[in-house]
């Protein structure tokens, strides 16, 4: 995942995300629906791709793309967890303690993802930039648990013995 | 061919035939297994002709409903002047459920020819796969294959040379459980958030874009080229028990259990055979407890209840609970059932769009009672609160996440009230000192 973004909330100013190839893929995407508006989610997918997250800037580029207000995209960003609305390390870890999970033991997972990855808190980003770690509600991998995904690298059936290895793979 | 483990000789497998078997998942490996022979035949059929057979065939919805899908289709008039649009949920969210994915992730151009000749069945031109957003793999394998499937001009203007337009989308989710309601799935795809919508309009009348709509479930529509293959009569057949039930069903099993994984059997087989023959029974020196046998949001049942069920949609209903979308998770004897129940009710309070006040407040004070319950501070009031919350938020609401909440809730004080009990008077969890690792 690149995190090359330039946006943020200061001196920087802001690259539009939607140009040359982006704006290529942005047309094509279009041409599936019969609204402008039903590309959001899509188009915000791209955002995230190319950025690392869908920062007010970036929200109000896709509203002017998109032809709708930054309200409206603010409105649909936050209701979907996946968006991140700042920036987050590297590898971003998301884990599941649903109930299936957290009765095969996805608590000692957290906990040892926590400690291995420097972050010590949920949501925290290691002190190295590389990673977060958040929990997450049934990731849809309830007979491999616990199942993590790291980026959009899905890994099933972690316990805490395994971690150190899959967090190797992550530099 | 069976995965994560080999199937078993008292499976059915239809749907999960090629799973584990990575050459199934191409366009030339599934022609070779006898895919897109459905289509080219449904392509020359008349979609009342399709809908008749599937209408006869008593495939019924494997989302959760289990609303009989022919009878779906048939709600779509043709020749109304309006763009029809078929919707896939593959929105697969429902906690213990993971059997879409597995379908997804091994056997793809099954899902689009099911997609394809519903699509036409319908008269949609244009289908879209929504997909949920945590699940990367099947969202690259599904593109993957609509790229196939658009090359070899099996989809597109003229799907397989019938003059038939036939476009089909992946769109992606983006992490919100209610999506999976399907007008909340609906206003997702819009570019809303995943409120659900109140009904009527129902989908066929008003759904997508405002347009003439069918949604069915993944596993519902990959069983379809399989009753255009082999006929109507030999899916009625596929049935064990009750009549009503009909065809394979694929079941997720999680939780403590020794073989978890997704197991496919005809409609009516027992359930005892399935949990310990299947399976493989409980972990070793463990005992089971307790079953959620159709994912989170039906009744929890106890293990005298499982073991003298026939699965199906009558079956479970039969024994308190229901088939839902038969993801089965178990617990067993070192569990702490109100810990569970309370981390249940906190998935639901986390995932409550929060536009019904029943919902966005009872899931949350739910959460909140239970919670201090199993840290051991509940009260014996607990009980009438947990009790008159859950008749609140149960059949009030737009759509029924607030429902799911409370059934777990209800059946769990029914069913496992001495462990709540214990828990108040004890002043802490008995299982915090043999909880497993």
């Amino acid at each position: 995942m690149a995190h090359s973004g330039g946006d943020s909330i200061g001196e920087i100013p802001y690259r539009p995300v939607f140009v040359g190839a982006m704006k290529e893929e942005l047309d094509a995407l279009l041409g599936r629906y019969p609204t402008k508006m039903a590309a959001l989610l899509p188009t915000l997918w791209m955002v995230q791709r190319e950025r690392g997250w869908v920062s007010e800037e970036a929200m109000v580029e896709v509203a002017q793309v998109l032809e709708l207000t930054p309200a409206y995209v603010k409105g649909v960003v936050t209701f979907y967890t996946m968006y991140h609305q700042h920036p987050v390390g590297r590898y971003f870890i998301q884990v599941c303690t649903t109930s299936p999970c957290g009765a095969c033991g996805a608590e000692k997972v957290v906990e040892t993802l926590l400690d291995k990855t420097g972050c010590g808190d949920l949501g925290a980003t290691s002190p190295d930039g590389r990673f977060t770690v958040i929990e997450v509600e049934c990731l849809g991998a309830c007979g491999f648990a616990t199942p993590i995904l790291v980026n959009d690298e899905f890994i099933e059936s972690v316990t805490p013995e395994k971690v150190p290895q899959i967090l190797s793979q992550f530099k | 061919m069976g995965y994560p483990h080999k199937t078993h000789p008292k499976e059915t497998p239809i749907l999960s035939k090629y799973f584990g078997e990575p050459q199934a998942r191409t366009l030339e490996g599934w022609k070779q297994r006898g895919g897109y022979r459905a289509l080219q035949q449904a392509l020359g059929m008349t979609p009342a002709d399709i809908v008749n057979v599937v209408k006869e065939s008593g495939l019924r919805g494997r989302g959760g409903a289990g609303f009989p899908t022919g009878s779906k289709w048939s709600f779509m008039k043709p020749g109304d002047g309006k763009a029809h649009y078929l919707c896939v949920n593959a929105d697969e969210s429902e906690p213990g459920t993971f059997k879409d994915r597995e379908i997804m992730r091994w056997t793809p151009h099954a899902l689009l020819e099911g997609t394809a000749i519903a699509a036409y069945a319908i008269g949609a031109e244009v289908a879209y796969i929504y997909i949920r957003g945590e699940f990367t793999e099947p969202l690259r394998v599904m593109e993957a294959a609509v790229k196939e499937a658009y090359d070899a001009g099996i989809l597109g203007k003229n799907a397989m040379g019938s003059g038939q337009r036939i476009d089909v989308h992946v769109h992606r989710g983006a992490g919100a459980y209610i999506c999976g309601e399907e007008t909340a799935l609906m206003n997702s795809l819009e570019g809303r958030r995943g409120n659900p919508r109140i009904k009527p309009p129902f989908p066929a009348v008003a759904g997508l874009f405002g347009q003439p709509t069918t949604i069915n479930n993944v596993e519902t529509l990959a069983a379809v080229p399989h009753i255009l293959n082999n006929g109507a009569a030999w899916y009625k057949a596929l049935c064990l028990s009750n009549p009503k039930s009909t065809g394979s069903k694929l079941f997720s099993v999680c939780g403590n259990v020794s073989r978890p994984g997704n197991y496919e059997v005809t409609m009516g087989f027992p359930f005892k055979d399935f949990l310990y023959d299947l399976c493989g029974g409980p972990l070793p020196g463990r005992k089971f407890k307790a079953v959620i046998p159709g994912g989170s949001s039906v009744p929890i049942q106890t293990m005298e209840e499982a073991e003298g069920t026939l699965m199906d949609y009558e079956g479970f209903v039969a024994k308190g609970t229901m088939l839902g979308s038969g993801g089965v998770i178990i617990f067993d004897d070192s569990q702490c059932m109100v810990k569970h129940i309370a981390r249940f009710a906190r998935f639901y309070a986390h995932e409550s769009c929060a536009q019904c006040t029943q919902c966005r407040e009872g899931t949350a004070w739910t959460t909140k009672i239970l919670e201090r319950i199993e840290a051991g501070g509940g009260t014996m009031q607990d009980f009438d609160t947990l009790l008159e919350l859950a008749d609140n938020m149960t059949g009030k609401t737009i759509c029924v996440l607030s429902d799911s909440c409370a059934a777990p809730v209800v059946s769990g004080i029914q069913k496992f009230k001495h462990e709540f009990e214990a828990h108040i008077t004890g002043k802490r969890c008995p299982y915090r000192a043999t909880a497993a690792a």
